[in-house]
């Protein structure tokens, strides 16, 4: 066993990735885009084609085993409403209903949610253009700033009402605790979705 | 991510086969296994993916024994109120971790498999991982910083912190693991399931290659009814535990007849504080037996430089949970 101790200045270990390393920091991890994607994918054979029903619509697609999710939507079909923010399952930026339920779509691979249900912000809105009554809570209750943890924001939002977790302010913090947003919109999200259940149930 | 083959078998025994074969893996929910190909730790040649059996998907509270399938979900079994009913601090373990979002895609049999949170393990950065490269050294008791690993059942080859809530609840409550392999099916007492990490801290689980995980029972008895999962983090949700127990005691008038204490966030393993467990059975549950458990439970710990507050951390959670438990009853 080697006894030189670790150099935690030495290239090669970044911060960011020390951070990442560590779970307890999750919270101050930023929602940095793109840094951490994978390389550009060299050429593979091992495509598959998939079937996802996404916003309503059959989509067909190749995609590589390692494909997550959230890269077949913004990368493989353009649909760039989904965000990518730490990519590790700790902010929610990527969050998109599968099949009903709230799912972090950086942590799921594509070819595993083959034949399934996804409904991204972009399916949010009806066909006739009227937001969805969560969409335009955020925008009354001016529940962001930068907007990056928005669509996120907006998919968890409707599910934690759905899942019966909005009962009072402590509880919806609680259930919308996997999305973080560095701009400290908290306060006004919360306002939102009390709104929407206060109108849901009236 | 390196590139992998995928598939998605429909039957136990074809799932069992395409895992056991070299370099394959199975996923399930993903989270932990995803999470880790992506930062390069884990590079499986092959991945199976069992959420195809769903046969695994459901559980049941029954009046002798409490049955989870492998593959139900985080969310769903946490949520259920015929467990909150039968075993309160079961869904609480459930639901103090993670994020919402987790616990959808999560399994039950992922979950008790996750893997360490060591930074130094997750960070192939760093060359010295006994757990990730066998015979490398260990970079956190190498100088490293140590305040999120074990002081119960550490080694001088690897100090890394078991770190799921749910755990300690099937260890402190006599749970056991039915699993499906090559060799057929077997049933592995759940506090036998996990090793310690001894001299080959890579080994973590007495599961053989292609053993699949298929459910987990409890045998349902009088202390579950009475359990809290009390859990100390850093933020007050969505973290890991910095220390926690999970509790459940059943009284005899004024006599404790049965109390169950499983620890997280100090601990190698899944962890039960055996000790401090008989040291309240026959007697009183009070503030002052309750610290005299905690302090019990911490006795043998071996706490390194960064993590020495986890001794009077701990004491005092598995007080406060004793504590709790006790008033709830009281109020009866
Ligand atoms: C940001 C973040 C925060 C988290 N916070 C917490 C927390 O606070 N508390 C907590 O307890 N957990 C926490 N977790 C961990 C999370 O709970 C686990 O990742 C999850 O439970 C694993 O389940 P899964 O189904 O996704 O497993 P997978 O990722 O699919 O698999 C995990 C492991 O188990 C193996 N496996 C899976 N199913 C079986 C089976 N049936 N038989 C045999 N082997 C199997 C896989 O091969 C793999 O090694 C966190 C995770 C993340 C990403
Ligand atoms: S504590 Fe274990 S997992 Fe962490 S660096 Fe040391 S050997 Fe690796
Ligand atoms: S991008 Fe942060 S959780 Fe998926
Ligand atoms: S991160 Fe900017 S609005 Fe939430």
């Amino acid at each position: 066993m080697s006894k030189r101790p670790p150099d935690l200045r030495r290239p090669g270990v970044s911060r960011r990735g020390f951070l990442q390393g560590s779970s307890v920091v999750a919270g101050s991890l930023g929602l940095a885009a793109g840094e951490v994607r994978a390389a550009a994918a060299e050429p593979t054979s091992d495509t598959r084609n998939i079937e996802i029903k996404i916003n309503g619509k059959t989509r067909n697609m190749s995609v590589e085993p390692r494909t997550t999710l959230v890269e077949a939507l913004r990368d493989t079909l353009g649909m760039t409403g989904t965000k990518i923010g730490c990519n590790q399952g700790q902010c929610g930026a990527c969050t998109v209903l599968l099949n009903g339920s709230r799912v972090n779509s950086c942590l799921t691979l594509a070819v595993m949610a083959e034949g399934g249900e996804v409904v991204t912000v972009e399916g949010l809105a009806d066909p006739s253009g009227d937001l969805h009554p969560m969409q335009s809570a955020f925008a009354r209750n001016d529940a962001f700033q930068c907007g990056y943890c928005t669509p996120g924001q907006i998919l968890s939002a409707i599910a934690c009402i759905d899942e019966g977790h909005a009962g009072n302010e402590a509880e919806i913090r609680e259930y919308m605790s996997g999305n973080l947003c560095r701009c400290g919109a908290y306060p006004n999200i919360v306002a939102a979705i009390v709104q929407v259940r206060d109108s849901q149930q009236g | 991510m390196k590139n992998f083959a995928y598939t998605r078998p429909r039957s136990l025994g074809d799932a069992t086969e395409a895992a056991g074969n070299d370099g394959a893996q199975i996923i399930a929910g993903g989270t932990t296994m995803v999470d880790l190909m992506k930062i390069g730790v884990l590079a499986p040649e092959t991945l199976v993916d069992i959420t195809g059996l769903g046969d695994l998907e459901g559980h049941a509270v029954g009046t002798d024994a409490l049955q989870f399938g492998a593959l139900a979900r985080m969310s769903k079994v946490a949520d259920d109120p015929a467990v909150i009913e039968a075993f309160p601090a079961l869904s609480e373990a459930l639901w103090k971790a993670a994020s919402p979002q987790l616990r959808n895609a999560a399994t039950l049999g992922g979950n008790i498999l996750q893997r360490t949170r060591c930074p130094y393990f997750r960070d192939t950065a760093y060359a010295q991982c006994n757990k990730r490269d066998p015979g490398s050294g260990c970079a956190a008791l190498d100088g490293g910083k140590t305040s999120h690993h074990a002081i119960l059942g550490g080694s001088e080859a690897c100090v890394a912190m078991y770190p799921g809530d749910f755990a300690q609840t099937l260890v402190a409550f006599d749970a056991q693991v039915m699993t499906r392999g090559p060799g057929g099916t077997r049933t592995i007492p759940f506090a036998e399931l996990h090793l310690l990490p001894g001299d080959t801290p890579h080994v973590e689980t007495v599961l053989e290659p292609g053993e699949i995980v298929t459910a987990i029972t409890l045998p349902r008895i009088p202390a579950m009814a009475n359990s809290h999962y009390l859990k100390a983090r850093d933020r007050e949700s969505y973290a890991f535990a910095a220390a926690s127990a999970a509790v459940g005691v059943e009284m005899d008038g004024d006599t404790v007849r049965d109390v169950r204490i499983g620890l997280g966030g100090v601990a190698a393993t899944p962890w039960r504080a055996r000790a401090a467990e008989d040291a309240l059975r026959g007697g009183p549950l009070n503030e002052e037996t309750a610290r005299e458990a905690g302090r019990i439970a911490f006795e043998e710990a071996v706490p390194l430089e960064g993590s020495a507050y986890k001794m009077p951390l701990g004491a005092d959670v598995v007080a406060g949970a004793l504590l709790t438990v006790k008033s709830r009853i009281g109020g009866e």
